[in-house]
């Protein structure tokens, strides 16, 4: 594991009564971004948050860029960059001042300070807004800035917990855009996300989370493809017309019942939709989408992401 | 991909750090704090040094009070005390719950190298350097008013630096475990802030107040600083009293950043 920045084994978290780790294994090598993918309240937080140095390990072992978090601590989060999950910019200084105040942090001289400021402004877009307030700019201003003072020690791993949750969806894809420059910079990342398209379009490779512990491992397609078909086929009913998910069952592979609608996994949507025709079912609309994490997670859980 | 310059400052450069912070917040929003540390105390010493003074001028008991010197005189230093310990319980109520909650700017320091310890001293640092300086500006307009009687007035300063460190350690403590406003800061100055301020022995010797009040007034870090800037300010030295006076408040400061240093570690990184 010369070569792992990040190393738990049977990593444990809790708070009070309250087991919001239950002993997770995470390896995490040089260049990859990895992701924690979970619903809310699933252990991803607090796992970033031991793996981040700032939430002591309640047990287990864990091992970051080669050091224990719980003895060097600073040494390790001088070397890592945190995009927290709620801002937590100065909102009565500048632009500029918040990556500058911040470099110094990290021990670093005024003049690398500034130069690194120019250069991280131009990055995250807000060379025209370097000298103005935080307080007014938008939410999404705001992501890119404090992922660019996340930068501004030059990280070897950089943390993002739900970097994109309440930006709107234009604000979202810059924000992705941005974050895979910095992949193919070579920067480690490590992302919490419970939205499955984030995941999909950021992560090389990640674990599903859910009760505190992992319940799945692999690439995006690894995992589509062991526990989700290639296609879903997505049937909304009326009601009084809506047959029981066992009537389905034998035309597909497996059928999930939601409360709005019941998806069909199968290899061919087309042909499936087809046969349901044939078996006499009139679906108010139908729908023939590739298999997704989202649907991963509903086959591992029974549940879905985002209620 | 080039390896990182960045490094965990020591202990001391990463608290001067955190006060760097705080001063360049400061030199761009001073307009906002200068009415509470400055003109607040210049009020009080309009009010009662030279109004209520001018009442007390030439009345029998005033001269026994004061030792001799006028009243403008007697109270200036007490007046340098109570600012500091009013601008430092402000410093340290609200602003600190902004840095775990509203701004969570405390969080960002700890996300990279800094510790909550860090933090903690960064903020008691930032409030007394604060005080050092807006105290000097209150000592020169004193001295304008003629409420100087000698040059004990620098130390009485630093006594007031001294009473601003322990307010302002004890209620960073309290702060940190403040979860939501509510009514914890409001209870705080009426209850104890407020009445700290008046029976301190700022505007009148505590020897006057029933006797059973005077133990309370001994708890209060204010009484001992008032002492303490009194005595520097009009060069009248008891020494062991002021060596306990110190020593009381240095313990509380102690205390305080025991405390807060404590707590700022829990809440930062349960």
């Amino acid at each position: 594991m010369a070569d792992g920045l990040v190393q738990a084994r049977g990593l444990y978290k809790r708070f009070g009564a309250i087991e919001a780790v239950r002993g997770i294994d995470v390896d995490v090598a040089r260049g990859e971004v990895f992701g924690f993918l979970g619903p809310n309240g699933a252990g991803k937080s607090s796992a970033m948050r031991m793996i981040a140095c700032v939430s002591p390990r309640t047990g287990g072992e864990l091992q970051v860029l080669g050091m224990d978090p719980g003895r060097d601590g600073p040494r390790i989060r001088a070397r890592i960059g945190v995009v927290p999950q709620l801002d937590n910019l100065d909102a009565e200084l500048s632009v500029r001042q918040n990556l500058e105040i911040y470099g110094r942090y990290f021990g670093l001289p005024r003049a690398h300070v500034r130069e690194k400021a120019r250069e991280l402004l131009a990055f995250a877009q807000l060379t025209e807004r370097a000298d103005d307030p935080v307080e007014p700019l938008s939410g999404g201003m705001k992501r890119r800035l404090t992922i660019a003072r996340s930068l501004v020690n030059d990280p070897e791993l950089l943390l993002l917990d739900e970097p994109t949750t309440g930006l709107d969806p234009q604000a979202r894809h810059l924000l992705w855009e941005r974050l895979y420059r910095l992949k193919r910079e070579g920067v480690t990342q490590i992302i919490t996300t419970h939205y499955m398209d984030e995941a999909e379009q950021l992560c090389d490779r990640l674990v599903v989370m859910d009760h505190g512990v992992i319940v799945a491992e692999g690439s995006p397609a690894e995992l589509i493809e062991r526990h989700a078909t290639r296609e879903v086929l997505e049937l909304r009913f009326a009601p009084e017309a809506r047959p029981e998910p066992e009537v389905l069952a034998p035309l597909v592979e497996r059928v999930e019942s939601l409360p709005d609608r019941l998806l069909l996994y199968t290899a061919d949507g087309e042909r499936a939709q087809a046969e349901v025709a044939r078996a006499g079912h009139r679906p108010l609309s139908a729908l023939v989408r590739r298999s997704s994490l989202e649907d991963v997670f509903l086959s591992l859980t029974g549940r879905t992401l985002v209620d | 991909m080039s390896t990182s310059v960045a490094r965990a400052p020591g202990f001391a450069l990463g608290v001067l750090m955190v006060g760097e912070h705080f001063l360049t917040w400061y030199r761009r929003n001073w307009r906002s704090t200068v009415v509470s540390s400055v003109l607040q105390p210049l009020l009080f010493l309009l009010a009662f040094g030279v109004g209520f003074g001018a009442l007390l001028q030439g009345r029998a008991g005033t001269a026994e009070t004061t030792g001799g010197v006028s009243y403008l005189v007697w109270l200036a230093p007490a007046l340098l005390a109570v600012s500091a310990a009013q601008s430092a319980a402000f410093e340290s109520t609200y602003p600190v719950l902004s840095g775990f909650k509203w701004q969570r700017m405390y969080h960002a320091m700890v996300a990279g190298p800094i510790t909550p310890a860090q933090v903690a001293l960064g903020h008691l640092g930032w409030v007394c350097l604060k005080n050092l300086a807006t105290g000097a500006v209150f000592v020169g307009v004193i001295a304008l008013a003629g409420g100087v009687a000698s040059a004990g007035v620098i130390v009485a300063l630093l006594a007031a630096v001294l009473t601003c460190a322990a307010v302002c350690a004890l209620v960073t403590t309290y702060a940190a475990t403040v979860k939501n406003e509510g009514t914890a800061f409001s209870a705080l100055f009426r209850f104890v802030i407020l009445p700290m301020t008046l029976f301190s022995g700022t505007f009148f010797p505590v020897d006057r107040l029933p006797g059973w009040v005077q133990p309370l007034t001994w708890i209060s870090p204010l009484w001992h600083g008032t002492e303490l800037a009194r005595a520097a300010a009009l060069d009248r030295w008891v020494p062991l009293a002021a060596l306990g006076h110190t020593a009381y408040l240095l313990l509380l400061v102690a205390i305080g950043v025991f405390g807060a240093t404590r707590l700022f570690t829990r809440r930062l990184a349960p």
